[in-house]
Formats: structure tokens, C-alpha cells, sequence
């Protein structure tokens, strides 16, 4: 009889993935420019290091907000006794604004719809455990953050169903692959509650189209399910496309007073827009009153540190600094990303086009031994202890298809991108080579032992030639 | 369509008990000194507001424990990055230490062992996911903290077995309590999994002596069930007798260390509610791992991580914040029990907590729940004060209010106080006996004599009763 629960002897906390023993391996040997340049460079890990100068410089530019001031009078006891639930009002105002700016003001947000949690990490969950309950699933395009096996269902007893998405038309989903999706729940004796879509998606770095965005309001108003919109890169979308939210499709579609209305929820945080994931700032959006109650109930779970909320409605709220900082980052993370592209273009590797993120969807399905997942571990564990990047392997998001990586490319300096692109071009070229003379072996030994067989063929023509004649 | 779930639309959340109807009462009109005079006024929050000058004039002093000063803002990206479920080295170490020192460095804290929660409600949730599965079972002396129905069992599926103590001889946990709560549950189905024991207590606002403490250890022992110590007032004892922690206990005790979990926070002891702070403290090296892994739906801010950090690691702020504490909470306390025990209301005998629990049963008109919700109502509607009633906390016997007196300043006190008096006052008149109504001049003088004693102006602030704290702290 086991005296700890079965949550703590299960896998579900999907830590044993190899997302995070990547992780490990890099935090036993990590990376330093001076102190550990063999060292292994992280490109796993989704951060956004670009724009801490816009913040720092924001900071030295409003000390009251840093020292627990406001007009001159300290309010550092207010701000320690503040447990409200409901959140700070002016950060909430500042959040939804924010949310709005990001969107292109096309839609607004109604601060009574919005759930402070501790990260988008307590969001996801508290809206597992407000929609969901065992038995019943969510279905998930793949691929998708390896985290949502955690978020979703270790302690909520909710299952993941995959949409299957594949190369073949960039990942896109379809409606083929949502009702496939739908009846693979049913044969599984699911009851499907719902669809969760990254949107712009992680690990892909696209934002989703309008052809997708609507096809998935239809289906979740045909089923009658929920639909949550994870839209935590939001504010990365570097190019075009244009984001567009599944809030604007509703509202373009005059859907406000209809039934799917209110099941349609939005999961948002700032650790990827404003790059403050130790702030553990995350937020849930919801056009349904019961649900916006019931998950600020359970926030008390994983509230905001009042701090935090008191510093960022400061920040937050200087809609001059919002605009640069938006505006900045974006010109940042695209010319990041194309510094990525054109390295990986060099050592002749291709990766999904994408406009949004904090990292690229790269194709290495050329570089596999075999079409497995077999020879994707095998050159993901090449890639980590040989060419020293932790890089992170299409199967731990669940791809479908072997040979496809998530590459980061927003939490490191220009010049360690650059070594880890040498790093990469020179890895590929070994295994060129090698695929190259190994293939040519091959050819030579084909050859011979062809004209050996010719020979023997032929000498025993010959011999029987001679027995016959 | 398909509906949300159970949980989401049930009651579990348990914010329809009284406990909370208070808090609304107090929210549709919350006393102000002079923009809400009648407005009612928080005595149901355990907040601890009595030290804050203390902490205040540290945090002016220390300008780079806030990570966007001049003087902090080095740190700042790399906090601001900082998301690892480990939590800050410094941090740990630093409330590791605090945990020690309130304990009288009679124990030490392993900074490996700590595990950061959304505050201690986040804490005891995750507890309960790593101790328990659905439908299992702890045991919670009663009466206890309202928060637990909701913490322990709302999302968890736990479920929660009262051991009923009494006023006979103040609550005391008996090992013939726990084992019947042990029994019932059995007789029920259910398999007891744990024992919560919150020590200090909240409500009763007493510590557990040693010999409860060594009993209550040796019952899990023997039952092979896990002890939960919620020691989230551990530094706000004031008076003796001594605080002694269940790591203390273990030291002397022979048990199954694996069982042995603490449940903490800063919301209580240093006035920190909303920086959410909590810890778990398990001697079970696979709780502390899957606890940690846990720990990511409810992380403490790493700019709060920062602060907290330095704040807890400068010796003589914490050493002074301690005896200062104390000494505030005593104060307090002996004022507010004084006072009330002049107007005829007892409570039980405390020395730690940001509480009294207070002893109304006279007040009843019929010992039954009913009645102790009747004189809640006039409580909250008249008297215009917020209290949290016994049966909100699972009491077994009507009459018994959870009174706060830590979450005010002296002025608010007074006017508590002189409204307490003034509705003793009414109360008493009501009840005066039969007989007395013979002797009229008898009547007259004695009425007169009870108003000189209760009238507000002669218990104001200039009260010349000699003993008042209140006044020798002015002068």
C-alpha cells in the first residue's frame, strides 16, 4: 500500500521527457563566453533576453514604483497585507490594456473577465481543473509545449488527445485532423471538453491563420466544447502575418452574443512578451461569469506577489513605454531570428517559416539515419554531448514526424548564436563527409563485390559450359 | 454542451460558510475613523499589522533589496529570468535560517528541504496532492482554520475527519480524540492518510505542550499516517509558555522521519500576506522532490524571492523584528483580554496567535448553533463588528468566536472596545435580575455605578485606570 499519493510515483509531471533532461545536461555543464566556452550552449529554453535595457533604463527613470512608493508616500504595508483575489485594480487595468496594444487595439478586454494566477503554467492548470475533470480530454494540435502534459494533466486527472499535424502543409490544422482527433477521444471512452490551441504556436513560431482560426470556432460550436486560446507569445509576432486572437475572429464574426461566446478562454502571461518569467505573472481571460469565479477562487493557489503586481501596473501603465517596448522587441526578435535562419541556411539546414516566437521549428529529418524516432534520439543525444547544444527533439512535443528540433534563439548574446551556428555547420559537414565517404565506400564496395559476383557468375558458366559441353 | 466541471460549479471552494459572510458584511461597509465612522469594523482577519514601522524603516534602509533601485537594479534581469523550482539559494538559506531562529536556533532547517508554494494555501494543497489521492483521508483537530475545507480538499479530493476537542479542558488534543477520529474514519471507509495539527493554534491561539506534542507523534507513528504541522504562528507566541516545533519533537521522539512534514509562511509571522510566501518542509526526500515539481503552479516571485532574501539574512533586523513582534502581541493581547474581561467577557487562555477565542456562551439564548448565528448576526448588524463564529470553524460547542486584534491600530481598538462595552452594557441591563427592581434606590445607585465603570469616556484613552498598556505606551 503506497504511503505517498500515486501523483508522486506517476510520470505525469513529465519531467522524465527529454525536454528538461536536456535541461539537466546543460545545467551540468552549462555555457560561459570566458568560464566554459566548451561549455553547452542552451538553445532550449523559450526566453526573451532582448529588451532587459528597455526595462532597466524604465526603472532607472521611476524609482517610486521600485521603492514601494507612491506621490512620495510609501505604501509598502498596503502592498504586503494586499491578498485580494481579485487582483490589484490598477494592474489589472494596466494587464488588459496591454492586451489590447498587443492585438492592435482590434479588441479590448473587460478587467471583470480577467484571473491573476502565478504564471501561464497556474493558468492553464486552474482552467483544466474549472473545465475538465477525469474522464474527460482536451484535444491539442501537435506539435505542442511539453509542458502542457504537466499543466494539463497531472493533478487534474484531465487527458491530452492530439490533433495530428504534419509537414505536408506546414503543420496547419485541419478539419480532417480535428475530427479524427474527436473520434480518436470517443474510441478511447474520452468526453472530449474542449480544444487548447498555442496561439502563436509553440514550438512553431507561426501565428495561426484565419482559415484555422475559423474552422475551429465552427468545430467547437458544432461539438458544443470549449476552446482555450494560449496566446503567451502574443507579443512576439515579428512580422507578417499580423496576429490575429481568437477574440478578434469572435468579434468579427458578431459572435458576442452567441453560445460559444462563453467558451472561448484566453491563457496569457508576461514571461514571454516582457521577458519576467521569475515574476510568475500569468492571467486567464473568460467570457463565462462562472468560470471567471470559480478560477479566481482557485488563484488563491497561486496568487500574483503583490510586489510584483504593484511594480508591472506601474511599468504597464506608461503607455509611452509600452509602444517603444513593443515596438523595439519586435525589431529585435526579427532580426534574431534571421540571424538564426541564415546560420542554419549555412550549415544546410532548413526551418519552418515562421514570424513569432522566441524560436525556430528546424528540419533536420535529412540528417536521421532512418526515417525513426530511434535515430531522432540518436542525433538529438549527438547534438547535446557532442556538438554541445541543448536543443529540444521533436518527439517531446509530440511531433508526429521524426528529424524536426525547437531551436531558441531570444535567451542568448549574438556572439554565442554565432558559435553555436559554427558549432552546427561544422556538425552537419562531419556527418556530410562522413555520410558522403561512407556512401562512396559503400558505392566502391558495390562495385567490387559486383564484379566479384560477375566473376563467379561467369567462371561458372564457363565451368558448366565446359561440364555440359 | 458540455457543462464545466464539478469542481468548478460545486461548492468546495467553501466561501458560503459564515466565515466569509462576515468578510462581506465587513466589505459592503468597512469602518474608516472618519470617513465610515459605523462602518463595521475586520476583527475576522489574522493579520498581523502591529510591526510594520520596524520593517518599513529596514526597507528605506536597504534600497537594493528592491531589485529596481539604483542600487538593486544589477540583479535584475538575471531575477527577472529566475524561474527555477529550486528557488533562489539565498532565499532558502535565508528562511531556513528565519525558521531557526524563531524556534530559538533550538533546531536547524535544511535549505534543501524547502519548498516554495502560493503561500501557505498553497502549501497545504500541495501537501495534500503529494500526501493523498482522491477519497482518502486527514485527520484536523477542531476547531479548526475555516481555509482548510477548501486547501485541503476542494481540488484534491481529500477528505477531512474532525477530532473533536473541548472546552473541558480547553481543547487539549487527547490520543482518545484521535483515535476515535481514527476509528470513525475506518468505520467509514475512508483511509486516513495523515494527521494536520496547526500549532500555534488558529483559532484557540495556544501552543501544544510537549506531551500532547510526543503523543500526537507517537499515534501517527503507530498508525503510519503523516503529521502535517501548519507552524505558520510560530513567531507570534508571546508570553510562556515556550514554542515547540514538531522538528524539536523528532529530535527526541523515535519515529518514522518520512512521515514528518511542516507547512510555514511569512503571511502571519512577519505581516506578509501578500507577497505570497509559503514553504513545505518535508523530511521525505520524495515529497520534497515531487512537492518541488509542483511547486511550479504556485512559485513564490523571484523579485519577492529577492526581497525576502535580503531582508531574512541581516541578523540584527530579524533578531530585533522578533522581540519586537512579541512584544507588540503581548501588549495587545493583555489590553484587549483586560478589557473585555472588565465587561464580563472571557476567553480562552492564549499566548500566541493574532487572536482571541473568545467565550460568548452566556450570551446564547439556547445552547445551539442557531442561537450562536442569531447573536453572530447582531454582532456583525449591531455591534458592527466583523468576528468569525465558532461553528465556522467546526467547533463542537456554540458560543465560541474567533475575535482578531492584530489588524488595527490603537484608535480602532478603543472604538471596538467601547462598542463591545456598549452592547455588554445593554446586554447586562436586560438581564438584570427580578428582585432588584424592589429596591429602587439600590437599582438606581447600582445602574449608575455599572455606567460610571462602562460609560466610553472613562475607559477613553485618558481613562485614569492606572494599568492600561494603552496609556503608559503615549507617555
Amino acid at each position: 500500500m503506497g504511503l505517498l499519493s500515486r501523483k508522486v510515483t506517476c510520470n505525469s509531471h513529465g519531467q522524465d521527457s527529454s525536454y528538461f533532461l536536456g535541461w539537466q545536461e546543460y545545467e551540468k555543464n552549462p555555457y560561459d563566453e570566458v568560464k566554459n566556452p566548451k561549455g553547452i550552449i542552451q538553445m532550449g529554453l523559450a526566453e526573451n533576453q532582448l529588451s532587459f535595457d528597455l526595462l532597466e533604463s524604465w526603472l532607472a527613470k521611476n524609482p517610486e514604483a521600485a521603492s514601494f512608493k507612491r506621490d512620495g508616500q510609501s505604501i509598502f504595508k498596503e502592498l504586503a497585507l494586499f491578498q485580494d483575489y481579485h487582483g490589484l485594480p490598477a494592474f489589472k487595468k494596466a494587464l488588459v490594456d496591454f492586451m489590447s496594444e498587443i492585438r492592435g487595439n482590434k479588441v479590448t478586454f473587460d478587467t471583470n473577465n480577467i484571473v491573476l494566477t502565478a504564471g501561464a503554467t497556474s493558468a492553464n492548470e486552474t482552467l483544466m481543473f474549472c473545465l475538465a475533470e477525469k474522464g474527460d480530454a482536451f484535444l491539442l494540435p501537435t506539435p505542442y509545449y511539453p509542458g502542457f502534459d504537466r499543466d494539463l494533466k497531472w493533478r487534474t486527472g484531465a487527458e491530452i488527445v492530439p490533433i495530428v499535424c504534419s509537414s505536408s502543409n506546414g503543420f496547419k490544422i485541419t478539419e480532417s485532423a480535428l475530427e479524427e482527433a474527436y473520434q480518436e477521444a470517443q474510441r478511447r471512452n474520452l468526453r472530449v471538453k474542449g480544444v487548447l490551441v498555442t496561439n502563436p504556436s509553440n514550438p512553431l513560431g507561426t501565428t495561426m491563420t484565419r482559415t484555422e482560426l475559423d474552422l475551429l470556432v465552427n468545430f467547437i460550436s458544432d461539438k458544443e466544447i470549449h476552446l482555450i486560446s494560449d496566446e503567451i507569445y502574443a507579443g512576439t509576432v515579428f512580422s507578417s502575418p499580423a496576429f490575429i486572437s481568437i477574440m478578434e475572429v469572435l468579434k468579427d464574426r458578431k459572435l458576442e452574443s452567441s453560445q460559444v461566446w462563453e467558451r472561448v478562454h484566453v491563457v496569457y502571461s508576461l514571461s514571454k512578451d516582457l521577458g519576467l518569467p521569475g515574476f510568475r505573472v500569468g492571467a486567464i481571460y473568460s467570457n463565462d461569469p462562472i468560470v471567471v469565479a470559480a478560477a479566481t477562487k482557485m488563484s488563491s493557489f497561486g496568487l500574483v506577489s503583490s510586489q510584483t503586481q504593484f511594480l508591472l501596473s506601474a511599468m504597464l501603465s506608461d503607455k509611452k513605454f509600452t509602444k517603444e517596448y513593443l515596438s523595439k522587441n519586435h525589431k529585435r526578435l526579427q532580426k534574431r531570428q534571421n540571424k538564426l535562419v541564415s546560420g542554419l541556411e549555412k550549415a544546410g539546414v532548413s526551418c519552418l517559416e515562421s514570424n513569432a516566437g522566441l524560436f525556430c521549428w528546424v528540419d533536420m529529418r535529412h540528417l536521421l539515419s532512418s526515417n525513426t524516432f530511434e535515430a531522432e534520439m540518436e542525433l538529438w543525444k549527438r547534438i547535446v554531448y557532442d556538438v554541445k547544444l541543448n536543443i529540444s527533439p521533436g518527439s517531446s512535443c509530440h511531433c508526429t514526424e521524426p528529424g524536426w528540433f525547437r531551436v531558441c534563439f531570444a535567451n542568448m548574446s549574438e556572439d554565442t548564436l554565432k558559435l553555436a551556428m559554427q558549432r552546427l555547420k561544422s556538425f552537419v559537414s562531419s556527418i556530410t563527409i562522413n555520410n558522403q565517404s561512407h556512401q562512396e565506400l559503400k558505392n566502391t564496395r558495390r562495385k567490387n563485390r559486383n564484379k566479384w559476383v560477375f566473376r563467379l557468375s561467369f567462371q561458372s558458366f564457363h565451368d558448366r559450359e565446359q561440364e555440359e559441353r | 454542451m458540455v457543462a464545466i466541471s464539478k469542481i468548478a460549479t460545486g461548492n468546495g471552494h467553501g466561501e458560503n460558510s459564515p466565515y466569509f459572510d462576515g468578510w462581506k458584511a465587513y466589505e459592503a461597509n468597512p469602518f474608516h475613523p472618519t470617513d465610515r465612522p459605523d462602518g463595521v469594523i475586520q476583527m475576522g482577519l489574522a493579520e498581523n499589522q502591529l510591526c510594520f514601522s520596524l520593517i518599513k524603516k529596514w526597507v528605506m534602509q536597504h534600497p537594493e533589496a528592491s531589485l529596481c533601485s539604483a542600487e538593486g537594479v544589477d540583479r535584475f534581469k538575471e531575477t527577472a529570468l529566475f524561474q527555477d523550482y529550486h528557488g533562489m539559494p539565498e532565499f532558502r538559506q535565508a528562511v531556513a535560517k528565519f525558521m531557526g531562529k524563531v524556534r530559538g536556533d533550538r533546531v536547524k532547517f535544511d535549505p534543501d528541504r524547502i519548498v516554495m508554494s502560493g503561500g501557505a494555501t498553497g502549501a497545504h494543497e500541495m501537501v495534500a496532492f503529494c500526501l493523498a489521492d482522491p477519497g482518502e483521508a486527514f485527520l484536523v483537530p477542531t476547531p479548526y482554520y475555516p481555509g482548510f475545507d477548501r486547501d485541503l480538499r476542494w481540488r484534491t479530493g481529500v477528505q477531512l475527519v474532525p477530532v473533536v476537542c473541548e472546552s473541558w479542558n480547553n481543547f487539549k488534543i487527547t490520543r482518545n480524540a484521535l483515535e476515535a477520529a481514527y476509528e470513525k474514519a475506518t468505520k467509514a471507509n475512508l483511509r486516513v492518510k495523515g494527521l494536520l495539527i496547526t500549532n500555534p493554534s488558529n483559532p484557540l491561539g495556544t501552543v501544544l505542550d510537549r506531551d500532547t506534542l510526543r503523543s500526537v507523534v507517537k499515534f501517527i507513528d503507530e498508525k503510519n499516517i503523516h503529521l502535517i504541522g501548519d507552524e505558520i504562528y510560530a513567531a507570534t507566541v508571546f508570553m510562556e509558555p515556550e514554542f515547540v516545533s514538531i522538528s524539536e519533537i523528532i529530535e527526541e521522539v523515535e519515529c518514522n522521519r518520512d512521515l514528518i512534514h511542516i507547512v510555514y509562511s511569512l503571511s502571519k509571522d512577519m505581516g506578509f500576506p501578500g507577497f505570497r510566501v509559503g514553504i513545505v518542509y518535508s523530511y521525505n526526500d520524495a515529497v520534497v522532490s515531487c512537492a518541488r515539481k509542483m511547486s511550479s503552479f504556485g512559485l513564490v516571485s523571484s523579485q519577492t524571492q529577492h526581497l525576502i532574501a535580503s531582508m531574512l539574512s541581516n541578523d540584527e533586523f530579524v533578531d530585533s523584528f522578533i522581540a519586537e513582534s512579541k512584544d507588540q502581541l503581548s501588549k495587545r493581547h493583555k489590553y484587549f483580554t483586560w478589557n473585555l474581561s472588565q465587561v464580563g467577557i472571557g476567553s480562552l487562555k492564549s499566548n500566541a496567535g493574532l487572536f482571541i477565542w473568545m467565550d460568548l456562551r452566556k450570551l446564547l439564548k439556547e445552547k445551539t448553533f442557531d442561537a450562536e448565528m442569531d447573536l453572530w448576526r447582531v454582532i456583525i448588524n449591531e455591534v458592527k463588528l466583523n468576528v468569525s463564529p465558532g461553528s465556522s470553524f467546526h467547533c463542537n460547542e456554540p458560543g465560541w468566536f474567533r475575535v482578531c486584534f492584530a489588524n488595527m491600530d490603537d484608535h480602532t481598538m478603543e472604538v471596538a472596545l467601547s462598542r463591545i462595552r456598549t452592547f455588554m452594557l445593554k446586554h447586562n441591563e436586560a438581564m438584570v435580575p427580578r428582585k432588584l427592581c424592589r429596591r429602587s434606590s439600590l437599582k438606581l445607585s447600582f445602574s449608575r455605578r455599572r455606567d460610571d465603570l462602562m460609560s466610553p469616556s472613562i475607559m477613553s484613552p485618558h481613562s485614569p485606570i492606572p494599568q492600561s498598556p494603552l496609556v503608559r505606551a503615549r507617555t
